[in-house]
C-alpha cells in the first residue's frame, strides 16, 4: 500500500479512536468523584511560595532534628 | 576552565562571522554577519576581562533578575511595536508617509512584518518568557533550573529579534506570514527554544509541589507546540551558506496548508495557550482568590489543545485546498467555542465574591477586560471561519479588526496587567508608583481598541459588500480603487485608535520606571513566631 494511503487509513481509524478515548478519559478523570479536595488543594498552589523556594528535603530534616533537640 | 571554553567559542564565532560578512552574497546577510561579529567580539572581551574573578556564591532564592530584564524588554518592545503599527496604519491612510527617500526600506511592505513580529514575538514573546520564568518558579517552589541558561535564552531571544527586524527592513524574508525570518535566524531561534524548553522542564522536574499547576501546563504546551510548528514550517534549503535566500521544501497547496497550520497555531499556542498560562496565575493572584473551578481549567486545557491544532485550514477557504480539509478546519474552529468560553467564564468567575475590586483596582480591571476580549475574539473567530461568513470577510479589513481585538484586547491587556503585578514585586516595592496612571493607561487602551475594532468592522464589511456587488447585467459595480477610496475615514479612525494605544504604553513605561526607582520600598515581612 502507498504510504499516504496507509497513514491516512491509520489516522482515520485507530488514531482517531485513541485520541477520542484519551480526550473523554481526561474529562472523566477531571470530574471523577472525590477529586474536589485534590483540586481545591491544587488551585491554592499560587498562594504558597511567593517569596522563596520550598526548603530542600535535607534542610527540612535538619530543621526537624534541631527542633527536637531544643 | 569554562571561561576559557567560552572565550574560544566567542573568538571562533567572531572570526567566522567576519569571513561570512566578507563573502556575503547580499546586503542583509552582510549586515547580519556584522551584527553577529560585533556581539561575539563584545562577549569575547567581556569574558576575557572577567576570567579569573572569584565566582559569586550561587543563589538559592528565586531567580528574578532575568524576569526583571524580561519586564523591561517587554515594555520596550511593546512601545516600539505599537508605534510601528500606528505608523503603518497612517501610511495606509496617508500614502505620502511612504517617503520617497526611504523607498525599499521604510515603505508599508517592509514595515508591516516589522510591526507584526515586534508585537507578537518581541512584545508577546518576551512577556511569555518572563512570566513563564516567574510563574514556574512560584508554582513549583523551586529555583529556575540551569543557572545562566536563562540569561542565554533572554539575550539570545533579543538577538533573534534584532536579526529578524533588520532583515525585514533590508529585504531578507521568506514571505511566510509570521514566519518571515530567513533560514539562519530560524536555526538560531530553534537553539534558543530548545534551551528554553530545557529550563522550563528542568524547573518542573525540581518542583516541591507534587502537582503541576495548570498555568505550567499551558506554558509547556506553548513551548512544545511552537517548537514543532517552527521547525516544520521553516524547512527550507539555503541557496548559499553565504546568502540569506532560501527555498521552501514544500510547494503549492501543501506549502500553503503547512503555513496556515503554523499560522493558526501560532495564534492558538503562542497568543492563546501561553497567555492563558498568564491568566491562570495572575488573575487569581491579583484577585487574591483561587481560580473559580480547577476542574474546568483542566478540561479547558485539554479541549483547547486537542481542537486548536486542527483549525488552520479555515485560512484557506475557497482555495486549491481540498473541500474536506477546509470543512474540517471550520468544524474544529466552531467546536473551539466551547473551551474558549469555558476558559473565559473560569477567568471571570474567579472574581465572584470580589467584584468590588473592579472599582478600586485598575490592574484587575485590565485583566477582566483582557478576559472579556478573549471571549469576544474567540466568538468572532469561529464565526468568521464559517465558509459563508468567510466569503464576505476574507481579504477584508474585518480580519485585521478581529486580529487586533484579540491582540490589543486580550494579549495586550493581560500582559499590561501582569507587568503591573510584577513591577512592585520584582523591584521590592510596596506598591505601584501610581494607580491613577494605570487608570489612564486602561482608558486610553480601551478606547483605542474600540476605535480600532469598530472602524475595521465597518471598513471590512463595507469592503466585502462592495466587492461582491453586481448590477442587473451581472457586472461588478465597484473597482478595487473605489473600495480603497471609501475606506479613508475608517483608516484615519484606526490610526487614531492606535495612537491612543501607544500613548497608554508610554504611560505604562513611565509608571514602571518610577515604580522601580521611586516607589516606597517594601517593609520586610514580619515572620510569624510560634507561641513558646
Amino acid at each position: 500500500m502507498e504510504t499516504y494511503t496507509a497513514m491516512r487509513a491509520f489516522a482515520d481509524s485507530w488514531m482517531l479512536l485513541f485520541l477520542t478515548l484519551f480526550f473523554v478519559g481526561v474529562i472523566f478523570w477531571a470530574l471523577r468523584p472525590g477529586s474536589a479536595r485534590v483540586h481545591r488543594d491544587s488551585a491554592d498552589i499560587p498562594f504558597r511560595h511567593d517569596n522563596e523556594p520550598a526548603p530542600s528535603r535535607d534542610a527540612d530534616e535538619a530543621a526537624r532534628h534541631k527542633e527536637a533537640r531544643t | 576552565m569554562w571561561d576559557y571554553v567560552k572565550i574560544a567559542v566567542y573568538g571562533v564565532i567572531a572570526v567566522c562571522a567576519a569571513i561570512a560578512a566578507s563573502y556575503a552574497r547580499d546586503f542583509a546577510y552582510q549586515v547580519h554577519a556584522l551584527i553577529v561579529m560585533l556581539v561575539a567580539a563584545g562577549l569575547f572581551l567581556w569574558t576575557v576581562r572577567r576570567t579569573g574573578d572569584p565566582k559569586p556564591v550561587p543563589d538559592t532564592g528565586y531567580m528574578d533578575d532575568v524576569v526583571r530584564a524580561g519586564v523591561i524588554a517587554t515594555a520596550f518592545w511593546g512601545v516600539i511595536g505599537f508605534a510601528a503599527g500606528t505608523f503603518i496604519a497612517s501610511q495606509l491612510a496617508f500614502p505620502w508617509l511612504n517617503f520617497e527617500w526611504a523607498q525599499g526600506y521604510l515603505n508599508f511592505g517592509r514595515l508591516r512584518p516589522l510591526h507584526t513580529s515586534a508585537v507578537i514575538f518581541a512584545f508577546g514573546g518576551n512577556a511569555l518568557i518572563a512570566t513563564s520564568f516567574y510563574v514556574v518558579q512560584r508554582t513549583s517552589a523551586a529555583r529556575l533550573w540551569g543557572g545562566n541558561a536563562a540569561w542565554f535564552v533572554f539575550w539570545g531571544y533579543q538577538l533573534f529579534i534584532v536579526l529578524a527586524a533588520t532583515g525585514y527592513v533590508l529585504g531578507a524574508t521568506q514571505s511566510k506570514e509570521y514566519a518571515e525570518p530567513e533560514w539562519y535566524v530560524d536555526i538560531w531561534l530553534t537553539i534558543i527554544w530548545v534551551v528554553y524548553l530545557a529550563i522550563f522542564l528542568g524547573t518542573i522536574f525540581r518542583r516541591k509541589e507534587p502537582h503541576i499547576y495548570v498555568a505550567n501546563w499551558f506554558y509547556l504546551s506553548f513551548i512544545v507546540t511552537v517548537a514543532m510548528l517552527h521547525i516544520v514550517n521553516n524547512l527550507s534549503i539555503p541557496v548559499s551558506i553565504f546568502g540569506s535566500k532560501s527555498v521552501q521544501v514544500f510547494a503549492g497547496v501543501q506549502d500553503a496548508m503547512i503555513q496556515w497550520w503554523y499560522g493558526h497555531n501560532a495564534v492558538g499556542f503562542f497568543l492563546t495557550a501561553g497567555f492563558l498560562g498568564m491568566m491562570y496565575y495572575f488573575v487569581p493572584k491579583q484577585a487574591e482568590r483561587p481560580v473559580y473551578s480547577y476542574k474546568l481549567s483542566i478540561i479547558h486545557f485539554w479541549a483547547l489543545i486537542f481542537l486548536y491544532i486542527w483549525a488552520g485550514p479555515h485560512h484557506l477557504h475557497y482555495t486549491a485546498l481540498p473541500d474536506w480539509a477546509s470543512t474540517l478546519g471550520m468544524v474544529f474552529s466552531i467546536m473551539l467555542w466551547m473551551p474558549s468560553w469555558g476558559g473565559m467564564i473560569n477567568g471571570l468567575m474567579t472574581l465572584s465574591g470580589a467584584w468590588d475590586k473592579l472599582r478600586t483596582d485598575p490592574v484587575i480591571r485590565m485583566m477582566v477586560v483582557a478576559v472579556g476580549f478573549y471571549g469576544m475574539s474567540t466568538f468572532e473567530g469561529p464565526m468568521m471561519s464559517i465558509k459563508a461568513v468567510n466569503s464576505l470577510s476574507h481579504y477584508t479589513d474585518w480580519t485585521i479588526g478581529h486580529v487586533h481585538s484579540g491582540a490589543l484586547g486580550w494579549n495586550g491587556m493581560i500582559t499590561f496587567g501582569a507587568l503591573y503585578f510584577l513591577a512592585p514585586r520584582l523591584w521590592g516595592k510596596e506598591r505601584l508608583y501610581s494607580n491613577a496612571l494605570v487608570s489612564w493607561h486602561f482608558w486610553l487602551a480601551t478606547i483605542g481598541i474600540v476605535l480600532y475594532a469598530a472602524s475595521m468592522w465597518v471598513s471590512g464589511i463595507m469592503e466585502g459588500l462592495m466587492w461582491r456587488e453586481v448590477d442587473a447585467q451581472g457586472f461588478l459595480v465597484n473597482s478595487f480603487a473605489d473600495t480603497v477610496d471609501a475606506k479613508f475615514p475608517m483608516y484615519v479612525v484606526r490610526a487614531i485608535g492606535g495612537g491612543l494605544y501607544v500613548l497608554g504604553g508610554l504611560i505604562m513605561c513611565f509608571n514602571i520606571w518610577k515604580t522601580a526607582t521611586s516607589a516606597p520600598a517594601r517593609q520586610p515581612a514580619r515572620v510569624a513566631a510560634p507561641a513558646e
